[in-house]
């Protein structure tokens, strides 16, 4: 086995892992505050790509375009949660699946109107465009780094304002007990619409930061928010904690298994047979993990309170 | 019928039921009244099999089903009602009441006959809502029903199993005078036909209804005796009554 | 059941389900037989998951895949039926079992895992669980994976049936409808339809009168699962064709919108939903290339501002021309 290469794809897993902890974050918290379930989520990952694309186009700047996205999905989430979410958290959860499942529909088509049908290519400015000597011998794409100290630095930032700071308190206060903390006199609204508002940054960032490794195209919300709910669901719903270890897990698996599993069933099976099952094999793996994983915790590794 | 022996439960260090000793004899109603905190629910989740009793032993109809489960107990003939309600809410009172026959009729895989034309399910529903005075209201949905009227359909659907037994927590709790006056009148009329163990804090229903009365304090089982005997004890006025109750 | 607005307008549109060969052959439209052959399948797809959507309060997200499955049967047996020459397997008699058989037991794996589950972690597991046999379809190369499977024959089933018959396969289509729709009557009101039903009301106090909930919620799964089966294994013969598209998890959107469309929990509401949803998508598709952009916010509207669907409406309606008072309204009647 090819240790270089094995190390490698462990760190485009863990990179991997960090882009879905930005998606998960969002949803768990989104979900365990508001006991929200909101689709929708991937279609802010996606408009945080189509963003970046367009301002970069516009500004010529990458630091400026990403400077420039944030607030956008900002504004977006806001805009979305004032207009549609809001309806929805008295609901059940088949309404709030049905009602999100209609704005995927919308910001797809919506995409296509304006971005057409083509995918788009946002370019790494040259100062990211290098490699970095990550152990002697072997080096790694800067960008790639730069995306995973990032994420690591916004999981230690979540952490901390979840924890530890009054808004944190608030949040969790919020989703222990709406009534109390509305007879507090924090208005629970604008809470939610901030902690909505803070998922679709996170969604957001994480889109702008896939931007330059995958094509910028239609339904790339859809595939990573899938990975996302087996994340959630893995780590348990409305963990935090539970989110960022399910996601590194499910990046490091999904991406060493697809570049390993050939190998791996050559050990086993003829030729023909392990490169006919490997490719499925590998894309079933997250899957397969989440389903040993729910038989025996149907309520995922880091189950919330009182569940 | 069921006689409880050397009955107890802890939780970490509180005693919720100590050392409990009560026989309940056939066709009776034994009501148990205590303060709270007195233990009586955990009394009656331990008599039901809901709650594993740390030692005792309980014989039923002549049998020990100290170790039996929850449900072998509800099919032994032991039925119990709940003191939130707990009912279909969007099913008609008869189709709640025939469910229960339904549940205690054996399994219910069977795909193709109507089961709401099936008279094995709905004579004994019918019967059922008769007793507890709801057969006029049978094909209400039970969210339509009063608070009341829920309550009794939960005897109805404890009833419609016909069991030998029935253990009641707190039938007539927030109900009003009226509905409790009609529910009062409803396990009067059960009286003699099947056994009852009551829990209640409704003193007038108990001293109304019951036969004999056990009061229970600090999960002790501090006396038993019919009524009068009750309300002449010492120890239970002073432990239990008050003054204001003599 | 009383004859009410209720049953009427489920009958009308069955009846004029029923005689859309005879008015497409009348007015030369061909091309109309396999619009509606379409809606026909999905109808009976959508009965099925409403089993477990209004009557068992499952919310599976995951739906579509039975439909591929199904349909993925009858491709690969054609598959090898001309390419190994293996006759037999060209055979509908043997194809259609085993469709259902395949989908009653990806039903009862898939259910297993997922039914230990609850709320949402139920709708997450059931999509993932469909996102995973998905990428199996477009992972195995062998079969064509993401660019699918063309069928090399529909199911043979004699002389008598011919499915290549355009008409034939929509009478199949709509007898297969029919028979969906009189199965889950019986279904839902036999003993084990209470039992699901009760479930879906209460399951705390199901399972403490004594019915113990996961064997009939895991019943009613594979049962549902079975059905849709057999829908996929008709699409696969009205396409000539099969992919992995056909269970994408969007397609399990589009059965769920149907169910609450139409009206879930109602016998007939699942059929009404489907010929609502598709005629909204050709209406608006005509209209429009972007069709979706209006789809999506009508969609929320429904969900915020509808209740009971398209079944919920007629109620209203016949309650409005009847002048019921709103309690009869509540009807118990399950159909």
């Amino acid at each position: 086995m090819n240790w270089i290469l094995l190390f490698e794809q462990f760190l485009n897993g863990f990179q991997l892992g960090i882009l879905l902890f930005l998606l998960a974050a969002g949803l768990t918290l989104v979900f365990g505050i508001m006991d929200l379930i909101n689709l929708a989520h991937g279609s802010l990952y996606m408009m945080g790509a189509y963003f970046m694309a367009t301002f970069v186009g516009w500004t010529d700047s990458f630091m400026l375009a990403a400077l420039l996205t944030l607030p956008a999905c900002l504004l977006l989430g806001v805009v979305v949660e004032v207009v549609t979410l809001r309806r929805l958290y008295d609901r059940d959860h088949l309404d709030q699946v049905l009602a999100t499942f209609g704005l995927i529909l919308f910001f797809d088509e919506f995409v296509r109107l304006i971005w057409g049908p083509a995918g788009l290519d946002v370019p790494l400015p040259d100062f990211l465009e290098t490699s970095f000597e990550i152990l002697p011998g072997v080096p790694y794409p800067t960008y790639r780094l730069a995306i995973i100290l990032t994420g690591l630095l916004i999981a230690l930032f979540l952490y901390i304002l979840v924890t530890k700071t009054r808004i944190g308190m608030r949040i969790r206060a919020g989703a222990s007990n709406r009534e109390m903390i509305g007879a507090l006199g924090i208005n629970i609204q604008m809470l939610f619409t901030l902690v909505f508002g803070l998922g679709a940054v996170l969604a957001g960032f994480a889109g702008l930061m896939a931007a330059p490794i995958f094509t910028v195209e239609i339904g790339m919300g859809a595939n990573i928010l899938i990975l996302a709910f087996v994340v959630i669901v893995i780590g348990g719903i409305g963990s935090i904690r539970g989110a960022f270890i399910a996601s590194l897990v499910v990046g490091i698996i999904d991406t060493i298994g697809r570049s390993f599993l050939p190998d791996l069933l050559d050990l086993f099976l003829d030729e023909v047979a392990a490169s006919t099952a490997a490719p499925a094999i590998s894309s079933m793996m997250t899957y397969i993990l989440m389903a040993v994983i729910l038989t025996f915790r149907p309520q995922g590794l880091f189950p919330p309170r009182g569940a | 019928m069921l006689e409880v022996k050397g009955m107890q439960k802890r939780f970490g260090g509180i005693v919720a039921t100590d050392n409990v000793h009560i026989d309940v004899v056939k066709g009776e109603i034994h009501a148990i009244i205590g303060p709270n905190g007195a233990g009586k629910t955990t009394l009656i989740n331990q008599l039901s099999g809901e709650m594993k009793s740390d030692t005792g032993t309980v014989l039923f109809d002549g049998s020990d089903i100290t170790r039996e489960s929850a449900s072998s107990r509800s099919l032994l003939g032991l039925a119990r009602s709940f003191q939130i309600t707990s009912i279909f809410q969007d099913f008609t009172a008869e189709d709640n009441v025939a469910l229960a026959v339904q549940a205690h009729d054996g399994h219910s895989f069977r795909f193709w006959k109507p089961a709401r034309s099936d008279a094995r399910l709905r004579q004994p529903a019918r019967t059922a809502l008769e007793k507890v005075g709801l057969a006029e209201r049978a094909d209400i949905v039970a969210s339509n029903l009063s608070h009341g009227e829920q309550r009794q359909l939960e005897i109805a659907m404890a009833l419609a199993t016909q069991p030998k037994m029935l253990l009641l927590d707190e039938p007539m709790a927030g109900m009003g005078t009226l509905e409790s006056g009609r529910m009062v009148d409803t396990l009067k009329s059960l009286k003699g036909d099947i056994t009852i163990l009551l829990i209640e804090h409704d003193m007038d229903a108990v001293f109304a209804l019951a036969d004999r009365i056990t009061v229970l304090v600090y999960g002790r089982a501090i006396a038993t005796g019919s009524p009068d005997e009750i309300r002449a004890n010492e120890d239970v006025r002073q432990a239990y009554l008050g003054d204001d109750h003599a | 059941m009383t004859l009410s607005l209720r049953t009427i307008v489920p009958a009308a549109v069955l009846v004029l389900l029923g005689l859309v060969p005879v008015i497409a052959g009348a007015i030369d439209e061909p091309f109309y037989i396999d619009l509606f052959s379409r809606m026909l399948i999905l109808a009976i797809g959508a009965s099925s998951l409403n089993l477990l959507l209004g009557y068992g309060g499952m919310v599976s997200f995951g739906h579509a895949v039975y439909l591929g499955i199904g349909a993925y049967v009858v491709g690969i047996f054609s598959f090898h039926s001309v390419e190994d020459g293996i006759e037999w397997m060209a055979s509908g008699y043997v194809q259609i079992p085993a469709a259902l058989i395949a989908s009653a037991v990806f039903g009862l794996i898939i259910g297993a895992i997922s039914l230990r589950t609850r709320g949402v972690y139920f709708i997450m597991i059931t999509l993932a669980f469909a996102q995973m046999v998905y990428f199996l379809g477009v992972g195995i190369e062998y079969y064509g994976a993401d660019d699918g499977l063309t069928l090399y024959g529909r199911s043979e089933f004699g002389d008598w049936l011919d499915l290549n018959e355009s008409s034939t396969l929509y009478y199949v289509c709509f007898v297969a409808l029919l028979l969906t729709l009189f199965v889950s009557y019986k279904l839902i009101n036999s003993r084990f339809g209470i039992a699901i039903r009760s479930i879906k009301s209460n399951e705390r106090r199901t399972r403490a009168i004594g019915i113990p909930s996961y064997r009939y919620r895991l019943t009613c799964f594979v049962i549902a699962a079975t059905i849709c089966g057999f829908a996929g294994a008709l699409l696969a013969n009205r396409t000539d064709f099969v992919s992995p598209d056909m269970m994408h998890w969007t397609r399990s959107g589009d059965l769920i919108i149907m169910v609450v469309l139409g009206g879930m929990g109602t016998l007939f509401g699942p059929l009404l939903g489907t010929v609502g949803f598709l005629l909204v998508e050709e209406i608006l598709s005509s209209y429009t290339e972007y069709w979706q952009l209006f789809f999506g916010p009508l969609l929320i509207l429904i969900v915020i501002f509808g209740k009971g669907g398209i079944d919920g409406l007629i109620q209203a309606l016949a309650n409005l021309v009847e002048r019921k008072p709103k309690a009869a309204a509540q009807s118990r009647d399950g159909a």
